[in-house]
């Protein structure tokens, strides 16, 4: 690659307990590039993103963003290294004791201190990027539908114009027209905000349509890394098994949670 | 399983929760002095914790004053000692009755809601949103309830004290047929500052005990609705358990060698 990687993980790993469920991770993602990685329930994904996010610490490897070290960060470094993401994630996790604009300017209104009404403002706005009318901006969260609260997490977390994006199954629990809704909206924010997108699920059609790259993830270790138009004849048996979702194969379902 | 090995797992797990607990607190109470302060928190849990628990106290402390002048009366009024209810009453209600009565009130109202709802955001990742929305939520959910609880518990006990007094003199004058005048000033013959203070300066630990607990199971709680429910529960019995404890601490402390 010739440009700079803007994450870069070599050799992560993570147990709990005896669980290893991170086992050497060597793996990075590009300025401005979107890549998915694929995997199966329980594959280390979500531990993969929280110990990049720093909201957890691998056991050992190096986790750099934009060149610095950032696995053993504290203090005012770790919140600095925290403001640089954003994140879409899989429940959507919006706060419920709030409204939805309170939801979307809240980045603006606690941590950058913007004053509430124009936060308002720009909650509003970003509301309507992602398709919502300023009407919903005073309903509370458990008054929308589940599309409408992933579109109003999604707008959360565009809003303050994060370097990178994070999005955690973003389709799960959507019907398949809501789902492909949604995958427009990502590809089209993630490019106005120009902002690098890292993205996990198991959903092939989201997966096909908002990455460049596509990566593989099994049994904590990256088992196989593409262009997303060559996913189709990786010639990997594990990638194979994956996307066209047979039960037999090199995969094995795992049973217990890891 | 070998009974020694049961023993020493057993008070392996102690200590390791202890010790979980220890490094919580500390931090916690670390976060409660350091900028930045969310202001509007902390004033919606001084209203949560405060304002609506009055009724809750107002009428525990009600009925404890008044069947204590009834209990009392039937002890006293067999080697007429009568004349020493009204004492018996407010040192009772002060340093004892009114605190610990209004501690496991508040432990079973307010412990029990921290832990559900802290509870409920973290399996719904609303906690780890915090995160990347460069909001700690040491500092924006657990240092507001921990200032909030430590600081209204005196207010609501002194509240509590004079409303229980109140129930004894209720009983007295209009059931057993005191004077209301003489029952006032004998209240008042006998009561020293720091009965009322002990008692005030038990509620202060007692609130920070039952936010403490309502934070740490909440926030440490895991695996769905069953977690939180477990959470909850923990929230309670063990704030209920330490405010017992440390109330007889605390008396040994301020009452030593008297």
């Amino acid at each position: 690659m010739t440009i700079a990687p803007k994450i870069e993980l070599s050799g992560v790993t993570k147990s709990f307990d005896e669980k290893h469920v991170l086992r050497g991770v060597d793996f990075s993602v590009g300025t401005r590039e979107s890549v998915v990685i694929i995997g199966g329930s329980g594959t280390g994904k979500s531990v993969m993103l929280k110990c990049i996010l720093g909201l957890m610490r691998p056991d050992s490897g190096s986790i750099k963003v934009d060149g610095q070290e950032t696995s053993k960060l504290r203090g005012s470094a770790l919140d600095a290294h925290q403001a640089k993401f954003g994140m879409l994630f899989q429940g959507s996790a919006l706060f419920d004791s709030l409204p939805v604009w309170r939801n979307v300017a809240f980045k603006l209104v606690q941590a950058q201190g913007v004053p509430p009404k124009e936060a308002k403002e720009r909650a509003i706005a970003t509301l309507a990027s992602v398709g919502l009318a300023p009407d919903i901006a005073d309903l509370y969260p458990s008054e929308l539908s589940g599309g409408m609260q992933k579109r109003v997490a999604l707008a959360r977390a565009i809003a303050s114009k994060p370097e990178i994006i994070f999005f955690d199954e973003p389709t799960t629990g959507l019907d398949p027209i809501m789902s492909d809704v949604i995958n427009e909206l990502i590809v089209k924010c993630v490019r106005e905000v120009g902002a690098t997108a890292l993205s996990i699920t198991h959903d092939m059609a989201s997966a096909r349509k908002i990455s460049d790259r596509i990566a593989m993830i099994h049994e904590g270790r990256i088992v196989w890394q593409g262009k997303t138009q060559d996913i189709d004849h990786s010639g990997n048996p594990y990638v194979d098994q994956f996307i066209h979702g047979r039960a037999e194969g090199p995969i094995k379902m795992q049973v217990r949670k890891l | 399983m070998n009974p020694l090995a049961l023993i020493g797992r057993t008070c392996i797990e102690f200590l390791l929760a202890v010790g979980h607990l220890a490094r919580f607190a500390i931090r916690a109470v670390r976060h409660c002095f350091v900028p930045p302060f969310y202001l509007r928190q902390i004033a919606r849990q001084f209203i949560d914790i405060g304002y609506y628990s009055l009724p809750v106290v107002g009428l525990t402390t009600l009925f404890t004053g008044m069947v204590l002048a009834l209990q009392s009366h039937t002890g006293f009024a067999r080697f007429d000692a009568e004349s020493a209810i009204p004492t018996v009453v407010i040192l009772s209600i002060t340093r004892e009755l009114g605190p610990v009565m209004a501690g496991l009130m508040v432990a079973g109202r307010i412990g029990a809601a921290i832990a559900a709802e802290l509870g409920t955001m973290r399996v719904t990742e609303q906690i780890d949103a915090l995160t990347t929305l460069s909001t700690n939520p040491f500092k924006y959910l657990i240092a507001p309830r921990l200032i909030a609880g430590t600081l209204i518990l005196p207010v609501l006990v002194l509240v509590g004290d004079i409303v229980g007094v109140f129930g004894g003199f209720l009983v007295c004058v209009y059931d057993l047929k005191f004077n209301a005048a003489n029952y006032i000033s004998q209240s008042w013959q006998y009561l020293e500052h720091r009965d009322v203070a002990s008692g005030l300066w038990k509620a202060a630990v007692f609130g920070f005990i039952i936010t403490m607990m309502g934070c740490y199971h909440g926030f440490n709680s895991k695996g769905g609705a069953q977690g939180v429910g477990k959470a909850t529960t923990n929230a309670v019995v063990s704030a209920s358990i330490l405010i017992l404890v440390f109330n007889y601490v605390l008396t040994g402390l301020f009452f030593a060698g008297k």
